[in-house]
């Protein structure tokens, strides 16, 4: 009996948490849906529009700033990838002086990371005149400690058998590193991606002290001048807005639900 | 099989990445160290060494000060809260309740979203008049709040948007530790006579530990180098009541053109995380063993 009654109580108590976590961003999402005149003011017929997301795609130029996210990840994504390949290659497949102390001096970067260090990077973007440029924004997360470390314990999985047996065969390097190596880290390759791409497309601060001018903004940044300066602070097209911008990341989310929570799992555990 | 790196391959698979590290991770980092021992200079007025003045006007700095104890506020009460909150999630969520699936999206969703879009939503929820926090307390009789504009309260207020913000992301790690758990152990203390609750507590608190450093120690980490909401909601206001030190060395360095005093804000951090950092090898090298 107690039984049942402590199984109600769990249930209501994980509904309670439940819909209070969800009330900021489903209000959020009444807003951006009802017109202006609603959107504090709840009537349960209230008209549906999208006319608020029309009005803030048409008041900023959110399709620049998307593309520009996207070309700011992508360089990303694809240096981080060769990079951090090549340097947890080096780690595990051969032995060289000073591989201990070199290996520390990377895992540098999971503590003091560039997020912290904006005075002195900003200071060498404007001495090499890169401020205000999406290379510039990117520059400082080229290469990722995280990244070499995934990958390094991924390599060190990889029987040596494998790898000895390519040699034999008269496999180089280049070849072992790319037929035998990266197709069996391609699990590690596609959590550190879904990470990566999540981490970039939410990046802020750096964006916004690097970047001036609407051509080079990314997502992030575009929203909060448009939050801020550009909108008025009208609540339901910023909420639009905000909406909007994440729609991708949600609808990725939602599709991908279940590979993007193993994934995620994945990448912290390891 | 471990052979020996010749110049040539090194060259290649290291020179490009660890150049790339250095000029934006250590070169920085020391950079910052020179620049705190020098003062602004201009174009008629170049910098000139000055010793220790930047440390003495750090030491004399009352709104550092504060600063540093909201970022310890703000670090001690978010961490053990949005660790409790995602231990609690992972369990309700890894039951056999009905709706899971939902449960994991609400939980999981805030963590998908930029922190810049999670501001903007908490800055609607806590708008004093139409916001949703003041509907609420109006509807059960209790004044609104202009929870950003007061000093008693923006802190909080920022905390809870961490928390909210967070503990989805912590959720999935102790998800991870909660299915790995042998259901032997928890047959064999049910056996035992154990009920649901000292089970908890015996059996599955004490293998989840090492999830709890991993996340604790990250957790840390973020609370120093995620401010963006603090940039999007309140600027640090009102009087400096919700500033926390990453966004102190924004506003200084940005705001004020103060790139030395920012410099050597930079290094107090740095000294700060290199604390946390010894702080969690020490922990870690003791506790963590037995994962």
């Amino acid at each position: 009996m107690t039984g049942g009654l402590n199984r109600i109580a769990f249930t209501t108590l994980a509904f309670v948490l439940a819909a209070v976590w969800g009330l900021p961003f489903l209000y959020s999402i009444w807003t951006a849906f009802h017109p202006e005149k609603y959107s504090a003011n709840f009537v349960w017929n209230a008209p549906l529009t999208l006319s608020n997301f029309a009005e803030a795609w048409q008041a900023a130029p959110f399709a620049l700033y998307f593309l520009n996210t996207v070309i700011l990840i992508t360089t990303v994504l694809v240096a981080n990838l060769i990079l951090c390949t090549l340097v947890a290659y080096a780690f595990v497949r051969y032995r060289f002086r000073w591989a201990g102390f070199l290996f520390s001096l990377v895992m540098v970067q999971l503590l003091i990371s560039p997020e912290i260090l904006i005075v002195e990077n900003y200071l060498t973007l404007s001495t090499i005149g890169l401020t205000d440029t999406i290379i510039g924004i990117a520059l400082p997360y080229l290469t990722s400690a995280f990244g070499i470390f995934l990958l390094r314990q991924t390599f060190l999985t990889v029987p040596k058998s494998l790898d000895e047996a390519a040699q034999i065969e008269g496999a180089g390097a280049w070849r072992i590193l790319w037929t035998v190596y990266v197709p069996l880290a391609r699990p590690v390759y596609l959590a550190y991606g879904l990470v990566s791409i999540s981490f970039h497309w939410n990046n802020f601060l750096w964006p916004l002290i690097v970047t001036n001018s609407p051509e080079v903004r990314p997502v992030t940044v575009g929203l909060s001048v448009f939050a801020t300066v550009e909108s008025g602070i009208e609540w339901s097209l910023v909420n639009a807005a905000t909406l909007m911008t994440t729609a991708p990341l949600i609808i990725a989310f939602l599709i991908f639900q279940r590979q993007f929570v193993a994934n995620f799992m994945r990448a912290g555990i390891k | 099989m471990n052979m020996r790196l010749s110049y040539g391959m090194g060259f290649i698979l290291l020179f490009i990445p660890c150049s790339l590290l250095v000029a934006f991770t250590h070169y920085p980092a020391l950079k910052a160290l020179l620049n705190s021992f020098w003062n602004n200079g201009s174009s008629f007025r170049p910098s000139r060494f000055v010793g220790l003045d930047n440390y003495e006007t750090l030491l004399e700095d009352d709104k550092l000060m504060q600063v540093l104890i909201n970022s310890f506020i703000y670090a001690i009460g978010t961490v053990p809260l949005a660790i409790a909150l995602a231990i609690g999630m992972a369990l309700l969520v890894n039951s056999k309740l009905p709706a899971t699936g939902l449960m994991r999206l609400s939980f999981f969703l805030p963590t998908m979203l930029p922190m810049v879009a999670v501001a903007n939503i908490w800055l609607f929820f806590y708008a004093p008049g139409i916001g949703l926090a003041s509907q609420l307390l109006n509807a059960v009789g209790l004044p609104s709040i202009n929870f950003l504009g007061s000093t008693d309260t923006s802190l909080v207020s920022m905390m809870v948007v961490a928390v909210w913000k967070e503990a989805g992301l912590f959720m999935i790690f102790y998800l991870a530790a909660l299915q790995s758990i042998p259901t032997n152990l928890k047959d064999a203390a049910r056996l035992e006579g154990a009920g649901s609750v000292r089970i908890f507590f015996t059996v599955v608190m004490p293998l989840l530990r090492p999830t709890t450093i991993f996340v604790a120690v990250n957790a840390l980490i973020n609370a120093f180098r995620l401010v963006d909401h603090i940039v999007v909601m309140t600027r640090g206001g009102p009087s400096n009541s919700s500033s926390l030190l990453l966004y102190y060395i924004y506003e200084v360095t940005f705001g004020f053109r103060d790139f030395a005093y920012g410099a050597t804000l930079t290094v107090l951090m740095v000294v700060i995380l290199g604390i946390l950092a010894a702080f969690q090898f020490w922990v870690l090298d003791r506790k963590a063993h037995y994962q």
